[in-house]
């Protein structure tokens, strides 16, 4: 096995600190590029009272949906939900607290956490629900909300290759929001699929540089589920 | 006849100038790809983190790592690139992408669109909706011209919780082609078979008849 300060053996070693009530940002977009095998773990472990930042919600019985079955979720920051019947009836019951926010805000508002911004303007959502409560302003004759940045107490990262010091490569649309997660997690765990020592990835393919990343392990069982399979006939 | 999702994709396609980058939404919308010519050299952004998006891959080219936005395996183009969500969301707000088209439950004279919410019944978020409308240069709605019910969807005032205001420049539903220019939708085609005045009984907005306003060819 491979070694190093940063690296863990399991899901479960490297959650090790992760209690009812945190803030968990959990990368993916639908099941792609989702970190399987920590929302596993943390379905092992029962923890409660979670409130997760992802763009979506996972599907009934796989990605967060699992967590949501066991309501060990009390509230989600989501932009899309539309997947999960679970979670249309929990929310429906007021069982599960939501904020819904637009997908290019939610990305920015977690960039802006990881990089040291408290908050930005932007044009979405001015003239909707979206626009409540916010603070507005107008930059050259339009008019701009003032959006929060997020963080979170732990992200969870899914990326394709890493190394010990924490550097990570995605694969193809696995990447999505897991490189802006990994900035903005007071501690980051990426799990990987493939871990290396230092020195193997090259520098000038590295995605998310290890500085983000407290913790890293390779993950077993990729299971990959794809939510919409689609082909062309031959 | 009315025009059938393939039509009004079809019709939507014409809109799509050489070298434009364009976000299609789920439904009516992504059929637009299917009648693009590869001659006008359009990049397809999905905006889970993919430009250059290709048709739907064989059974042996399906990867878990490459959907689209509708979660659907896809494939790549070449020349397409793959980036992250906040970088994917700079390109839209930023507005580099030249046209969107989506689906929608109402649009009203005044260029409002809601799609993402019924209070009390559907709660599925916005997605990236919100974003398009606000960032693209060019939006186009693709839509039935009546509810399930027969209610016209082409309003005077939105009644649902909007996606954006003052967004949307074109509708294309089965029954015509719209402009929108000062709060008022102006009937540019209609359908073969039917007529501006039936068009103008099942929109409740305002609806004006351009003067270059032709049937579509059958």
């Amino acid at each position: 096995m491979i070694e190093g300060p940063k690296v863990f053996k399991n899901a479960k070693e490297a959650l090790f600190d992760v209690t009812d009530n945190v803030t968990l940002l959990v990368g993916g977009f639908g099941l792609c590029g989702i970190p399987e095998c920590s929302i596993a773990a943390l379905q092992e472990m029962g923890v409660k009272g979670l409130t997760c930042v992802s763009n979506n919600a996972g599907v009934d019985d796989f990605g967060l949906g699992l967590l949501l079955q066991k309501k060990q979720i009390k509230k989600m920051i989501s932009s899309y939900v539309g997947e999960n019947k679970t979670f249309e009836q929990q929310f429906l019951n007021g069982e599960l607290e939501v904020e819904l926010v637009p997908q290019g805000t939610l990305a920015e508002r977690i960039r802006a956490g990881g990089a040291g911004i408290p908050a930005f303007y932007t044009p979405t959502g001015v003239g909707t629900q979206v626009q409540e409560g916010k603070e507005t302003k107008v930059f050259n004759g339009r008019l701009y909300l003032l959006e929060k940045a997020i963080r979170g107490d732990f992200a969870l990262v899914k990326a394709w290759k890493g190394d010990t010091f924490g550097n990570l490569i995605y694969r193809k649309t696995a990447r999505n929001f897991n490189p802006m997660m990994a900035a903005a997690g007071k501690i980051t765990i990426a799990e990987v699929e493939e871990l290396v020592p230092a020195g193997e990835l090259d520098p000038d393919q590295v995605h998310t540089p290890g500085i983000y990343v407290q913790r890293i392990f390779q993950g077993d069982h990729y299971e990959k589920r794809i939510e919409q399979k689609t082909i062309r006939p031959a | 006849m009315a025009l059938t999702r393939e039509q009004i994709a079809q019709r939507i396609a014409q809109e799509v100038q050489a070298g434009y980058t364009v976000n299609l939404g789920i439904g009516i919308p992504t059929l637009v790809a299917n009648f693009i010519p590869p001659e006008k050299n359009v990049m397809l952004q999905s905006e889970n983190g993919l430009l250059g998006m290709g048709p739907f891959p064989l059974e042996s080219e399906v990867d878990p790592d490459l959907i689209n936005a509708g979660k659907q395996t896809v494939t790549t183009v070449p020349g397409a690139s793959f980036f992250s969500s906040a970088e994917s969301f700079a390109m839209i707000r930023g507005g580099h992408v030249d046209l969107t088209v989506l689906g929608a439950m109402q649009v009203d004279e005044e260029g409002n669109t809601a799609n993402w919410m019924i209070p009390g019944k559907m709660v599925k978020g916005m997605g990236g909706a919100m974003d398009l409308v606000a960032g693209a240069k060019h939006v186009i709605v693709a839509m039935q011209h009546t509810d399930k019910k027969g209610r016209p969807k082409l309003l005077k005032k939105c009644t649902l919780p909007l996606t954006g205001i003052q967004c949307i420049h074109q509708v294309v539903t089965d029954l015509g082609v719209f402009t929108i220019e000062d709060n008022a939708f102006i009937l540019q085609e209609y359908a073969p078979g039917h007529s501006p005045e039936e068009i103008a009984q099942k929109t409740e907005g305002t609806l004006k008849v351009s003067s270059n306003c032709k049937e579509m060819s059958s």
